[in-house]
């Protein structure tokens, strides 16, 4: 579990995230959501060590990532797993050589133990023959399913996805959402996912965060979002000519 | 900081050494052609500019040879060489390392734990050590090849006067002045490029602006050091 304790982040007098106390279950895709602007990226990045916290406590299963040295964080991160916007494959690698890179890093193993554990993961995110291709000759959904198994490949106990469906058509979305879900499931990981996708949080909100201006608004899940009273959280559900029709 | 995290030993030797390899490829193997040609042409217009501007018959064809050879290993090879690889190996190490951070690959390396600024950087600045020296003497060599080449295509002076000449009071420590101008060179080169990629933030606007700022800033330190070190070195 990953706990946020009285979270503020301030980007000079710009006051970014304000007072933010949530956790994010083991086993359970957490989705964080908000408009694009309300500090969700910010939040997520803030968990990660990727921006410090100016105020608040971050601790990963009673460990206290605020406090780490640069030492202790890089033994944490090897136990954290992240997929990016854009997917963030290095260019310069082969599909294989990205997916074994965190294992050329920080494993022991030899080249078939690598290359056994790269092929199961690139199987298990769905993807066949693609092991010597670029980046660049891949399409989104295929990227962003390289960079799940990259993401992985270490066994994870920790997995964040910065709007995994951004740029991907609904159907790839789906895809990639229950490829998270199940994988949360499957290998009991505190999952953080941000995305303003409400096919998402219907599908894989297990535990929903709601950021409006830096502040946590509202927390439910994906049966309780719909039946909210909280007129922000429905501006944003309802935003759409598709959902506001549904709802009518 | 920055660069007390890019000096710093490698997380994992096997790794380095393959990031080594390639960068040597892409920084110096890959400048070879440019390198060559510039210096054959350079060369080759000193030696005629000498030719026709010896127009007193006591000043002897020799000094063709002489005056190209010191002009190419003092100055042109290890400073103007240098400028030019600023911009073309300058350039690529800013724009690939400031592309890699606006599409988030860094933050992927420090997510995974690891050390980014190290594991970009610093077998840019070993690799841009170890073979700028090679290139910079291969350009000697081709200024004055280019030389030898425009006084025979030109008759402006025989073969044996060229040679003789580029023989005339030949010091090593001109050599050695030169390559120790190249070291400082190419440490400047790879780490100002590397520190404004790293710092890039934004997208492709910023990446290009970080990749001509990595030019000018590098170009105008070769300059103040080449006065520096020549003053120091030669004096």
């Amino acid at each position: 579990m990953i706990e946020a304790k009285e979270i503020n982040k301030f980007f000079g007098d710009h006051h970014v995230l304000k007072d933010i106390s949530c956790e994010f279950e083991k086993g359970k895709t957490n989705l964080i959501i908000g408009q694009s602007g309300s500090g969700k990226t910010v939040l997520m990045k803030c968990l990660v060590g990727l921006y410090e916290v100016d105020t608040g406590i971050i601790t990963y299963d009673n460990r206290n990532f605020s406090t780490m040295n640069f030492e202790q964080r890089k033994n944490l991160r090897q136990e954290i797993g992240m997929l990016f916007q854009g997917g963030a494959l290095f260019d310069y690698m082969t599909v294989e050589q990205n997916v074994m890179f965190p294992l050329d890093m920080f494993t022991k193993q030899t080249k078939k133990e690598k290359l056994d554990r790269v092929n199961f993961v690139l199987e298990r995110v769905n993807l066949e023959n693609v092991n010597k291709l670029m980046p660049s000759e891949l399409s989104g959904g295929m990227r962003k399913r390289v960079a799940i198994a990259r993401a992985i490949s270490m066994n994870p106990q920790y997995l964040f996805c910065d709007e995994p469906n951004s740029g991907l058509d609904p159907q790839t979305s789906g895809v990639i959402d229950q490829l998270i879900k199940e994988i949360t499931v499957e290998y009991k990981i505190t999952t953080i996912v941000n995305t303003h996708d409400m096919n998402s949080v219907l599908s894989i909100g297990d535990n929903v965060a709601f950021i409006y201006n830096g502040e946590l608004w509202w927390k439910g899940n994906k049966e309780t979002i719909l039946h909210t009273s909280n007129k922000e959280l429905n501006e944003f559900v309802f935003g759409t000519e598709l959902t506001s029709r549904l709802k009518k | 900081m920055l660069m007390r995290r890019v000096f710093t030993r490698p997380q994992k030797g096997r790794i380095f050494w393959q990031r080594l390899l390639d960068e040597i490829q892409g920084l110096g193997i890959e400048s070879i052609g440019i390198v060559a040609f510039i210096s054959a042409f350079m060369g080759a217009v000193v030696a005629i500019q000498t030719a026709y501007n010896i127009d007193n018959p006591f000043i002897p064809l020799t000094m063709v040879g002489w005056t190209t050879r010191q002009s190419i290993i003092l100055e042109f090879s290890p400073t103007i060489i240098s400028l030019i690889l600023a911009g073309k190996v300058g350039s690529r190490i800013a724009s690939e390392i400031g592309t890699m951070r606006v599409t988030e690959q860094i933050d992927a390396l420090e997510i995974m734990g690891v050390n980014s600024a190290n594991y970009l950087i610093f077998p840019k600045v070993v690799a841009s050590v170890l073979i700028n020296p090679v290139l910079i003497v291969l350009s000697m060599w081709m200024g004055i090849l280019g030389g030898w080449l425009a006084m025979g295509l030109t008759g402006l002076s025989t073969t044996t006067d060229y040679i003789n000449g580029i023989r005339i009071d030949f010091q090593m420590y001109i050599v050695f002045y030169a390559l120790l101008k190249t070291l400082f060179f190419a440490f400047i080169i790879s780490t100002i490029a590397g520190f404004y990629g790293y710092r890039t933030n934004g997208g492709a606007l910023e990446v290009g602006q970080a990749s001509t700022k990595a030019v000018v800033v590098s170009s105008i330190l070769i300059i103040i050091f080449n006065l520096i070190l020549t003053q120091l070195l030669l004096t």
